[in-house]
């Protein structure tokens, strides 16, 4: 039955996590935009633990309800929306406190899904950055460089990771290098690298014009060793053409699960930015009553609406591609478009409230201006706007990478 | 279903069976009688003939109409509504309005009418063949406001007085029963017209617009028109309750219409050779067709969300407005786009483009016309 509304317990998550975010993060917002520090921010510790006993919990109910032996015949609100609400009330909170969050990013989602149970006991708590990006390539993840060559029973790592986000202050780092570069796609294996492991220096943390609360570092693998068994997955290299072009795929379709989660820090953000601003405009007599006519509205007010309108077209377009991973519907299209719209969507949302707000949207008196600051990379990381757009119009026109590049 | 009881509903995207029943109908209806005759419809400014009497042999007009008034009780069901909107509109949304006119009467009647003016319409409305009938929301003009038409109604006696102009009034003299929004004292109130006992001071001028050429519209002069007092729509009529229908009708007919253009534009882009390749080939081509296709997916998602509220009861005057604005300014764009990519021959009326363009400009206006 078609409904749009979210269910009780996911509506309770978001009140939950609304008065977390508004008591815990909104006062350490400017503190530590401010500071842009190196080191995790201390407060975010007993924070974060708070929120992980929560997600274990709905989590461990999800999985016992999602790998039951059962075929699926009820739709299900699981893990994925739980995620996407989740993100997007905690960024509402703030985007740089919630990236910054130990746990929350890629690096542990990649080791969760493929280590064994004795894996994870040896690397302890899981605190794990995700290294991917080089100098010389971004968005074509297919091009690394960093190599992974075995020597006995060891791999040695050798190569340079930039734009590292928790690089500096994690405890492991999830590095992608390839085992033969001339295999291309099919090589591309995941290692994980242990904070400490001789031959992996981080080598610079980089200034930003957001997200300051999170690291975002570069890392240097110079003869790198880690033991055999800290290659995720299968150490297999894929044999014909069409298993490396699956294998590949593999990897990628792991984003289908978190773009939507990445698209949800956009729509957290630019609520925390639409919410600000009504409630300004509101003190001047300014209300929204979505019942007006075109021809009555004033400029500010239409400008008001239209974002309004961006905003839940983005968000409900998240909810679709987390509800499709949820019902184990193929997303791939879904999640590129949501991350694609939430990503531009915030772009617009947040430097318009700036805009709307005049000196006070400028001013650092509010969040406004550190919003917009914040908002622009989540257009461009978990795959740019660009990248989104190329893998949605490949789906629709039914074009192969080669076609279509 | 109660807000109660509803709080526990999972969000879910699935359509119920009966409406897939009726979707897997109503798109065979497009693909075989709407689609192929949508164009020349459009050449010839008329509506096909005998296309009205095959829209009333698949009942939508009986479908929410209680059992004892003749329906198949059903009730009101604003997301069957939309569903059925969509379909229709991606055959043509000229012929689409057409078709859900009396039905949107009905969906008026149902929501603010009293028993006995059901009664008296469904009976007429659901006899043995099609009786148009219309609504009369918008005025002619720049800058009308529904909430303070300048056709007004005193009241006379037992009854009102209307008088004032409308515009855009679907089948103009042909409608049987016409609802009237009207400015009475300091309130907007509605009445219903019949027009074969209240056509006194009534006169028709047919209007020309610059898209939804097969729809018969017309501009109706209300000179002190008697009417009388059961004429007055009195059932709790709130014309916000009735402008969000209209916002929601407008969307779903504008995810519609895009996307026929969706459809049409994605084969041609593959096709159509420059330089060597498939245009769609060229990111330029490629990022336009995906943006068409992420906005058009919100467009429906957004009015999903409308219509799933209306139907649940909630409040939907936030998510009725925006998904209005998304379709109104997205739906001009796709439209827009449609015609560009097809590039002078998007402009030529060989192709349909240019007709979906032209239609596409009417979704501001539409939810005066028809009612989800």
């Amino acid at each position: 039955m078609i409904n749009l509304e979210l269910p009780k317990h996911l509506q309770d998550l978001q009140t939950l996590l609304r008065k977390f975010s508004n008591d815990g993060l909104r006062p350490l917002s400017r503190k530590y935009d401010d500071l842009e520090p190196k080191e995790l921010p201390e407060e975010l510790g007993p924070l974060s633990e708070l929120l992980a006993a929560g997600r274990k919990q709905r989590s461990a109910k999800n999985s016992a309800e999602e790998n039951g032996d059962a075929p699926q015949t009820e739709v299900r609100n699981g893990t994925n929306l739980g995620t996407v609400v989740g993100a997007a009330e905690l960024c509402w909170g703030d985007p740089a406190l919630f990236l910054a969050m130990p746990a929350i990013g890629l690096g542990n989602a990649a080791v969760e899904a493929v280590a064994t149970p004795e894996q994870k006991q040896q690397w302890g708590e899981l605190y794990a950055a995700m290294a991917i990006t080089e100098p010389g390539c971004g968005s074509d993840s297919a091009a690394i460089r960093t190599t992974a060559t075995l020597d006995g029973d060891e791999w040695v790592i050798n190569g340079e990771k930039i734009f590292v986000t928790d690089g500096y202050r994690c405890k492991q780092v999830v590095v992608w290098a390839s085992l033969d570069p001339e295999l291309g796609k099919a090589a591309i294996k995941s290692f994980l690298v242990p904070k400490g492991t001789p031959g992996m220096t981080v080598t610079r943390i980089e200034h930003k014009l957001g997200m300051r609360a999170s690291d975002t570092a570069q890392i240097v693998f110079d003869n790198c060793r880690v033991p055999r068994t800290n290659l995720l997955g299968d150490p297999e290299i894929a044999k014909t053409a069409e298993a490396r072009k699956k294998a590949f795929g593999g990897v990628m379709q792991t984003f289908d699960n978190t773009r939507p989660a990445v698209a949800a820090q956009g729509i957290g953000t630019a609520r925390a930015a639409l919410d600000i601003t009504e409630a300004l405009l509101r003190e001047r007599g300014v209300e929204l009553g979505y019942n007006r006519e075109y021809a009555r509205l004033s400029a500010l007010e239409n400008d008001l609406y239209d974002l309004e309108a961006e905003y839940e077209a983005a968000r409900l377009l998240v909810l679709k591609a987390a509800w499709m991973a949820d019902n184990k519907l193929p997303n791939s299209k879904n999640a590129s478009m949501c991350k694609a719209k939430a990503g531009r969507m915030v772009n617009t949302v947040t430097l318009k409230c700036v805009e709307i707000c005049g000196q006070l949207g400028y001013s650092k008196t509010e969040l406004l201006e550190k919003l917009a600051r914040d908002s622009k990379i989540i257009d461009i990381y978990e795959g740019t706007q660009q990248i989104q757009q190329l893998i949605v119009a490949r789906q629709v026109l039914g074009k192969s990478s080669s076609e279509l590049k | 279903m109660n807000n109660a009881t509803m709080s526990e509903a999972l969000f879910d995207l699935t359509p119920t069976e009966d409406q897939q029943m009726t979707q897997d109908m109503v798109r065979r209806f497009v693909a075989d009688v709407m689609g192929p005759q949508a164009r020349a419809a459009d050449e010839a400014a008329t509506l096909p003939e005998g296309f009205l009497d095959q829209v009333f042999e698949l009942g939508f007009s009986f479908m929410p109409v209680p059992e004892d008034l003749g329906g198949a009780g059903e009730g009101r069901r604003p997301v069957s509504n939309v569903l059925l909107m969509e379909n229709l509109a991606a055959g043509d949304l000229s012929m689409a309005v057409a078709a859900l006119a009396p039905l949107s009467v009905i969906n008026c009647l149902l929501d603010y009418g009293n028993r006995a003016q059901q009664e008296r319409v469904f009976r007429v409305l659901n006899g043995s063949a099609f009786v148009p009938a219309a609504l009369a929301v918008h005025e002619p003009g720049i800058a009308t406001d529904p909430h303070a038409p300048a056709t007004t109604a005193t009241k006379a006696g037992d009854g009102y007085v209307l008088h004032g102009a409308k515009s855009m009034v679907a089948f103009g003299a042909d409608a049987r029963f016409i609802v009237v929004t009207a400015l009475l004292d300091d309130g907007v109130a509605a009445f219903l017209l019949d027009t074969d006992n209240d056509a006194e001071g009534l006169s028709f001028k047919p209007e020309q617009y610059m898209g939804l050429r097969s729809l018969p519209l017309f501009q109706i002069t209300l000179d002190k028109v008697s009417l009388p007092a059961s004429a007055r729509l009195d059932n709790d009529f709130s014309i916000d309750g009735l402008l969000q229908r209209g916002r929601i009708a407008a969307a779903a007919l504008a995810t519609g219409t895009c996307q026929a253009v969706l459809d049409y534009v994605v084969p041609y882009v593959n096709e159509r050779v420059a330089f060597g390749e498939p245009i769609s080939n060229r990111q330029a081509v490629a990022f336009m067709v995906a943006d068409m296709a992420t906005e058009l997916e919100a467009m429906q998602l957004l009015n999903w969300r409308a219509a799933a509220q209306l139907e649940q009861g909630l409040d939907c005057a936030r998510a009725a407005y925006l998904a209005q604005r998304h379709a109104s300014k997205y739906g001009m764009k796709i439209g827009t786009d449609g015609v560009q990519l097809f590039g002078g021959h998007g402009f030529i009326r060989e192709h349909p483009l240019e007709m979906w363009y032209r239609n596409l400009r009417a979704v501001p206006l539409l939810g005066g016309l028809v009612l989800a």
